[in-house]
């Protein structure tokens, strides 16, 4: 028994998976609100002044344009964290021990995290850019523009959940699980997304720049700016297809190592 | 895949090919099976076979290596060595057909707290593939067998811990498995929840499935297996059924209880024994059960016309069984599970 049911399997637990997001919004909301916040008290608490030192003059509007970008990494890179928990709080249940013991395909326990985490990303991602749209985001990106900054958006959604699928499987408990990708927000705060790197001190800006969320950051401004890829679009290209891969076979690793409850 | 659900195995699963090659294949053989955890040897050359159809329980104390038997026997761990066969397939070269043929519910509850009983069922259903028409078929009948009709559409969170049990054991069986393992079934469960696992256990048996059961509980082997094994050590001290293994101990005595020390001296000079107990006023007359030492017994006492105040039968029960195998009771008050000790 190989592939034979693959997808069916991963549908079931997809479904599985979305029934949890549903029952649980203490968890599921999360993700959707805090860049809510987060957006809202960036532009109107501190945007009039940051925007200033974007543009010259440039105020609130100027930063809300600069920041919404950046904002949708912050929101992919919370989500990640709920996939963290999902997956962690599988395998110390004694379901795992079930799904183990059935003649199923053995990585659609994942795949459904996976999918169910993404969909869930998806969701966050629309709420935040509903909500950057009515409070003034002004993006001169056509359809082809959106179209390729989501696809890049969901290229490090697919980066960073399966990123957060190996720390679920690694993690002893849920609550090292939820803390282990809390490294990933402060990331967004050290790259491009909400302040130019260039405004940085040298070290960190030296970091900064070399970090994967300054290219992608970069990619998804420019695309939404209507801009080409540019440059910085191969590199973040290859930094989420890197950390995939990688992410992907830590998990797989972990999930056929680690011995059920 | 049987559809056809509670029907008797025999009929419905019966293998003519399979039964002209090997006429009497074991539902579980385990060969010199060895597992270690680091310098914690937990299983140490353990032999056993289980007939098909029958109940099988293996007891033995905490931290006897009962679970690890189990997660091996489950294909959720490999032994370290030995050779290993459930329901006719090898559990490393064929794993996947062994998962096919088994049903496993373990110590710790394997439910999805926030599905509901119906949908746990369900997603069962699924992953074994089962046609929708068919499940909704199965999982009606299972929910009615395992009186969680009412609460089928409540989610597992709130179920008390019998609920679950039933439920865990309901999801089990959604596949029709050959093969059942039961680790620890009526732990943590009150006396009545325990009585229903019981039933629903010795049902499974009636209709073919071949039970593989642990227990601390000797009153629960005794009254549902057919096969007890006592595992100690990592190997199996002693196997046989219950009848067999109390006569192997010499456990049956007549305790009588006399007035004073010299109503105990009368007594022992009218039965012609010695007084080997002189803190209480008590003899033990070592028997086989039989009714007529019972009655030369209080013939005797009679004649000599001394007081007995309290008189009672011991019969050897498996704690017995057990003290004489491996000179140590078994505690099962001793929450600290194995599950526990491997972390």
């Amino acid at each position: 028994m190989t592939a034979t049911y693959a997808l069916r399997d991963s549908t079931t637990m997809l479904r599985r998976d979305l029934l949890h997001l549903q029952r649980y919004p203490g968890l599921s909301l999360f993700p959707i609100f805090m860049p809510v916040v987060l957006l809202l008290l960036f532009v109107y608490v501190f945007g009039g002044t940051l925007g200033n030192g974007i543009t010259v003059g440039g105020g609130r509007g100027a930063y809300i344009n600069f920041l919404t970008p950046g904002m949708l990494l912050f929101t992919v890179a919370g989500a990640a964290q709920i996939t963290a928990i999902s997956v962690s709080k599988d395998m110390t249940e004694g379901i795992i021990a079930r799904f183990k013991t059935m003649r199923i395909w053995r990585p659609a326990v994942l795949a459904g995290h996976v999918f169910s985490s993404l969909v869930l990303t998806l969701i966050s991602l629309a709420v935040t850019i509903a909500v950057a749209l009515a409070i003034g985001y002004d993006p001169a990106a056509g359809p082809v523009n959106w179209l390729a900054a989501v696809g890049v958006l969901v290229l490090l959604a697919v980066a960073l959940i399966w990123l957060s699928v190996a720390f679920g499987l690694l993690a002893k408990s849920v609550e090292t699980a939820s803390n282990m990708p809390m490294f990933l927000i402060l990331l967004t705060f050290l790259s491009s997304s909400f302040v130019p790197v260039a405004s940085m001190p040298g070290a960190l800006r030296w970091f900064a720049e070399n970090q994967p969320f300054t290219p992608v950051t970069d990619t998804v401004r420019n695309l939404l700016a209507g801009q080409h890829f540019g440059g910085a679009g191969l590199k973040a290209i290859v930094w989420c297809l890197a950390i995939t891969a990688a992410s992907y076979l830590w998990a797989r690793y972990l999930y056929n190592r680690r011995p059920a409850n | 895949m049987s559809l056809v659900p509670l029907q008797p195995r025999h009929i419905t699963r019966f293998d003519w090919k399979e039964a002209m090659t090997n006429p009497s294949s074991p539902a579980i053989t385990a060969v010199d099976v060895h597992k270690s955890f680091g310098d914690n040897v937990v299983l140490d050359g353990l032999d056993l076979a289980v007939e098909q159809g029958s109940v099988f329980a293996l007891l033995g104390p905490n931290g006897a290596g009962k679970t690890t038997i189990v997660r091996i026997l489950a294909t959720l761990l490999e032994a370290d060595h030995g050779t290993i066969r459930v329901a006719g397939r090898d559990v490393r070269a064929e794993a996947d057909a062994v998962r096919a043929a088994i049903g496993v519910t373990g110590q710790f509850s394997a439910v999805d707290g926030l599905l509901t009983g119906a949908e746990n069922l369900a997603l069962m259903a699924d992953l074994h593939h089962l046609p929708r028409s068919a499940a909704r078929g199965r999982i009606a009948e299972l929910l009615e067998r395992f009186e969680l009709t009412e609460a089928a559409d409540r989610i597992a969170m709130t179920y008390s811990g019998g609920m679950r049990r039933r439920l865990d054991l309901a999801m089990t069986l959604i596949g029709s498995p050959e093969v059942i393992f039961l680790d620890e079934p009526s732990t943590g469960l009150d006396p009545s929840s325990r009585r229903t696992v019981w039933e629903i256990v010795r049902s499974l048996a009636d209709e073919g499935t071949t039970v593989f059961l642990t227990t601390q509980y000797l009153e629960e082997a005794d009254r549902l297996a057919d096969r007890v094994a006592i595992l100690d050590r990592g190997r199996l001290v002693a196997e046989g059924s219950a009848q067999e293994l109390k006569q192997r101990i010499p456990g049956g005595r007549i305790d009588v209880r006399f007035t004073d020390a010299d109503a105990q001296l009368a007594g022992a000079a009218a039965l012609g024994m010695p007084v080997s107990d002189h803190h209480s006023p008590s003899l033990q007359i070592p028997t086989d059960g039989n009714v007529a030492t019972l009655r030369r017994v209080l013939r005797d006492l009679d004649e000599a016309d001394v007081d007995v105040v309290d008189l009672a039968i011991h019969t050897p029960d498996l704690d017995d069984v057990f003290f004489a195998l491996t000179g140590r009771g078994a505690h099962p008050q001793e929450s600290r599970t194995e599950e526990e000790v491997h972390r």
